[in-house]
């Protein structure tokens, strides 16, 4: 299964999650994880997703996700894993 | 599964640390596109270029997308002209014929630079190669991408003194003809010992003939993640700051090795090699000076440069030739003055020279890089400057290179501006006392004993 990992950087504020998830339920994308953290004063979350069977194609999601991040004033990034992959693991 | 802080290391090294693909360079040989006639030739090549790299510009963008990662550069390395044009070329301008070829063929698949309008000369010249060689000055102010080399010395064969003394004089021709914009054109001009087949950076960049038809060669970068890496571990001894180093180079060379994998399974091309340099930006935090003031020195060129030096080199091919298996070009650090802003602050402040530069490197890759001296230099001068470092190639059996630029009109205390990637730099003094004598005397400079190595 290719997945790809989906990352939100910024200022906390409500509804972030929630925003980002109605997007991917609406583009038939799975989420199989989700982690959240504060680094140096702000909210970082990546969602582990599954985008095999979604309605459209990597460039696209990245585009759309990248302009719901600029309305909620955080950048937003969907990356393939194999870049975290193979940074840190042999 | 990939944990969140892993994530998060990277994207930073991406977004705050400037780590990107430096260039995604295509080798192509050119060696059957030789026609009956120059127009023949031309043809060939422009069509063979063409075809081969229509989607170059595009899968790197594509893969960029993907990954997330910015690659800068999308390049082509071609095998050296003087090869491809010997039967055709009758004058110098029936090479310049060509390189116009290749500078249209570029504008047409959407690269930034294409290499190898080059000649290997570095035992004697063929016809061909001093033809080639002359033409350089005319190539290089009427096309805009084309990059030229010459390989003038290795460790096997010595130096080829009659083509280092010919190129001090080609070196200033072409800082003529291109003085209205700083001498530019020298910037996209090197000199080698010991050039390497599968470089991927230019303007040294050509595609060997040791090569196959058509591969991609993958050049990384990162000096900003080596120097956010080593903030961390200030005032830690040598073996600490050894190993932060290494890991980071790894991690930075892992990357490479995606990409290049990608766009080689993408384009249909075989995966040549990655080429693991530090390479600076003028950009501010993608300096190779940063790491070394952040190793300990006030400034680069202070006592300590070198050896500073030499073990972040070492570091970063120990870290590297772990994370791929073909690891080839340069592979190292480089530290071109007028691309690295540190570099010229050290300039400015006095702190660095043309002679602390020499000795720099002799331990990293690759040579005297985008040094600007003043535009009265002599050409036995710059022919001088140039044979230091070819000797310090030969006998060290490793790559050096000179890209000098003489600004015409412009003096020490002055600033040459290139723009872009190029950057500026500030006038550099020359040592004034002549080598003419030396420089004309002609012939070559034998190779090097290899044995007795005491």
């Amino acid at each position: 299964m290719k997945k790809t990992i989906i990352t939100v950087v910024g200022k906390d504020r409500v509804g972030i999650i929630a925003k980002v998830c109605v997007y991917l339920a609406e583009n038939n994308i799975n989420i199989l994880d989700i982690a959240q953290t504060i680094v140096d004063g702000y909210f970082n979350m990546m969602m582990v997703v599954n985008a095999e069977a979604a309605s459209k194609d990597h460039d696209q999601i990245a585009e759309d996700l990248a302009g719901i991040g600029e309305e909620l004033g955080v950048q937003i990034k969907a990356q393939q894993e194999e870049i975290f992959d193979m940074m840190h693991r042999l | 599964m990939i944990s969140i802080n892993e994530v998060i290391e990277t994207n930073a090294m991406i977004s705050r640390m400037n780590l990107d693909v430096r260039t995604i360079t295509m080798g192509i040989s050119l060696l059957d596109c030789v026609g009956g006639t120059l127009k023949e030739t031309c043809d060939n090549i422009y069509n063979k270029i063409t075809m081969k790299a229509k989607d170059l510009v595009y899968t790197g963008e594509e893969i960029s997308k993907k990954y997330g990662i910015p690659i800068v550069n999308k390049r082509i390395s071609v095998t050296p002209i003087a090869l491809v044009g010997g039967s055709v070329c009758k004058t110098s301008d029936d090479f310049v014929e060509i390189a116009k070829t290749l500078d249209r063929a570029a504008d047409k698949v959407g690269v930034n630079f294409i290499g190898g309008y080059s000649a290997l000369v570095s035992k004697s010249m063929t016809k061909a190669d001093e033809l080639l060689i002359r033409s350089i000055p005319k190539a290089l102010a009427v096309t805009g991408k084309v990059c030229s080399s010459v390989n003038t010395g290795s460790t096997k064969t010595g130096i080829n003194m009659d083509a280092v003394k010919l190129i001090g004089e080609i070196v200033l021709e072409t800082a003529e003809l291109t003085k209205d914009q700083d001498s530019i054109g020298c910037a996209k001009f090197v000199v080698f010992c010991n050039a390497p087949d599968d470089n991927p950076f230019m303007a040294g960049a050509f595609h060997g003939v040791t090569e196959a038809d058509c591969i991609i060669n993958v050049g990384v970068s990162g000096p900003g993640v080596v120097k956010a890496a080593l903030e961390a571990v200030r005032g830690e001894n040598f073996e600490v700051l050894c190993e932060t180093i290494k890991k980071t180079a790894f991690k930075i060379t892992r990357v490479g090795q995606l990409v290049a994998k990608e766009a080689s399974a993408r384009l249909g091309v075989p995966f040549g090699i990655i080429d693991l340099s530090l390479a600076p930006t003028p950009a501010v935090g993608d300096s190779v000076g940063e790491i070394l003031e952040e190793i300990g020195l006030e400034f680069s060129g202070a006592p300590g440069t070198t050896a500073a030096l030499a073990m972040l080199n070492d570091q970063v091919k120990k870290g590297g030739v772990m994370a791929s298996s073909y690891v080839g070009g340069l592979s190292g650090a480089f530290i071109p003055v007028s691309e690295d802003q540190r570099m010229i602050d050290a300039v400015e402040a006095g702190a660095l020279t043309i002679e602390k530069l020499e000795a720099m490197t002799c331990v990293c890759s690759v040579g005297l890089d985008m040094l600007a001296i003043p535009g009265d230099t002599k050409a036995t001068t710059i022919s001088g400057i140039i044979a230091d470092e070819m000797a310090l190639g030969m006998v060290n059996q490793k790559t050096t290179a000179v890209r000098i630029i003489p600004v015409i009109g412009k003096t020490v205390g002055d600033k040459a501006e290139f723009g872009g990637l190029l950057g500026y730099a500030p006038i550099m003094p020359v040592n004034q006392y002549s080598c003419d004598a030396f420089i004309n005397r002609g012939g070559r400079i034998p190779a090097p004993i290899h044995s007795f190595k005491n």
